[in-house]
């Protein structure tokens, strides 16, 4: 049978068939179950979420193959997992236990100071996150299938994903006024290959999907995050370090579909517990940012 | 006319933009009302559990399956498994198309893959070339009623692609692909 894998476009798909859902981080079978029977469109099997890597400190590494292989069994929708930006072998690993996609992520400590994955390399696509177009684009030349703007993971804080997302819609305004003439200054100045700077004019968005993650916390944080024109949302501690996960997991996702719709969204914010204790991003020390992880 | 595209998650966009394309008028459907003076429905790629979910939620499940018995529904990768009698698995299927689906057939991600199908009832004269069809982490039609025509099959025989007088089913995505003839083919039904 003549059949190709592997291809840019079976990668860029398997976001596309993503779009308007949750993709919930996971440390347990139980808690896939959890995100899979809410409605989450994905999970990210972890070995601790984002807020408990902070309270840890320390080296933040791929997880145990053996959670990944357990959540794989749990659920039928895809499993996400991640590796340290720069660190192939991680990556390299998750591709052979089989998992669906990897996230390439600055929540782990970083194992390469100057240089990401060549995602190109590998059958499984790649997430990565951004905090501008240039960053976005410089992780799709490198292959990344996707694209999350960041925020501050871990906080239950929604600042930096909104300044994030913010940021990149408005590089995208600005390059789709601009003259084709100035594309190329435009690509030098952010540091964006120039081709795909090109692309993205031409099409009015980026070449790929982008969600949005990092401190997101409640329905209201998702919707809001799409009507600032995200494909989708990435809840981390968001879910599980709260007082009902079943009930806010389940509201994120109705909240993420309904976006544009208030009385949907107020309806499903209704007794869901106690939200994550956040913790505010203005009032962490630089040292700890998570989001400038990338280069 | 004006074909509804169901938008509770996945790529309904990719299928708004084809139709908007080929001229016809498309809506997002995430509720009931936005069903009203709709000629027909397409269900599109996604994740079949979250798109069920939402949907029994919402209260769309009657108010589909009661358009199925009058107007064309399609249903894509995802769609496909939403339209299906059985799926082996527990989740919210309408159970309207007399065929039996399996998920994820094919394996994970990594077993995901692109080829060339022959689709007889969907060539025209101006493009009588097979249809490129994308896979991703796709279901396959396991078996189908007395009244269901198969459309299309892989070289070994498994099932891809069906219809059912005004159903349609295919485990691929069209919308990827840039070729408009499934969609064409689904407005003449």
């Amino acid at each position: 049978m003549d059949q190709t894998v592997g291809t840019t476009g079976l990668k860029r798909g398997l976001a596309q068939m993503l779009k308007g859902g949750v993709i919930m981080d996971v440390v347990t079978s139980d808690q896939a179950k959890i995100a899979e029977q809410a409605g989450a469109c994905a999970v990210m099997a972890l070995e601790r979420v984002p807020a408990d890597i902070r309270v840890d400190g320390g080296v933040a590494r791929m997880s145990d193959p053996d959670i990944i292989y357990k959540i794989m069994d749990a659920v039928t929708i895809p499993v996400m997992a991640k590796c340290r930006i720069g660190h192939f072998v991680e990556a390299q690993i998750l591709e052979a236990i089989g998992v669906d996609y990897i996230d390439e992520s600055e929540v782990l400590t970083p194992a390469d100071q100057y240089h990401h994955v060549d995602k190109h390399a590998f059958k499984i696509p790649f997430v990565c996150g951004c905090r501008n177009l240039g960053e976005a684009l410089r992780r799709i030349g490198e292959g990344a299938a996707m694209i999350r703007t960041k925020g501050e993971a871990g906080t239950g804080d929604v600042v930096e994903a909104v300044f994030h997302a913010r940021t990149v819609f408005g590089e995208i305004r600005r390059l789709i006024a601009m003259g084709d003439e100035e594309v190329m200054a435009f690509a030098k100045e952010i540091g964006a290959p120039y081709e795909l700077l090109k692309e993205t004019k031409d099409k009015g968005h980026l070449p790929v999907v982008n969600f949005a993650a990092g401190g997101i916390a409640t329905p209201a944080d998702a919707a809001l995050m799409m009507q600032l024109g995200v494909d989708g949302v990435f809840v981390g501690s968001g879910i599980f370090k709260s007082g009902n996960p079943e009930r806010r997991a389940k509201a994120i996702v109705e909240a993420t579909t309904h976006f544009r719709d208030p009385q949907i969204i107020a309806e499903v914010s209704r007794n869901l517990g106690e939200p994550m204790v956040g913790r505010s991003v203005s009032s962490m020390p630089e040292s700890e940012h998570l989001a400038v992880r990338g280069w | 006319m004006k074909i509804g595209v169901l938008a509770l998650q996945g790529d309904f966009a990719e299928h708004i933009q084809i139709l908007e394309k080929i001229g016809v008028t498309a809506v997002e459907v995430r509720l009931p009302q936005d069903m009203a003076d709709i000629d027909g429905l397409i269900i599109p790629g996604g994740e079949s559990t979250t798109i069920g979910k939402l949907a029994v939620r919402f209260g769309l499940m009657e108010p589909i399956r009661q358009l199925a018995s009058t107007r064309p529904i399609w249903g894509t990768c995802a769609g496909a498994i939403f339209l299906a009698r059985d799926s082996r698995h527990s989740q919210p299927l309408l159970g309207v198309m007399d065929i039996s689906i399996r998920r994820n057939a094919f394996g994970r991600q990594a077993e995901s893959f692109e080829t060339d199908l022959d689709v007889p009832d969907v060539v025209t004269a101006e493009n009588s070339q097979k249809v490129h069809a994308v896979f991703i982490r796709a279901p396959l039609i396991e078996s189908v009623g007395t009244d269901v025509k198969v459309l299309a099959r892989l070289p070994d025989g498994r099932i891809v692609a069906a219809r059912q007088l005004n159903l349609l089913a295919t485990a691929f995505h069209p919308e990827l692909t840039g070729d408009d003839r499934f969609h064409r083919y689904f407005l003449s039904m």
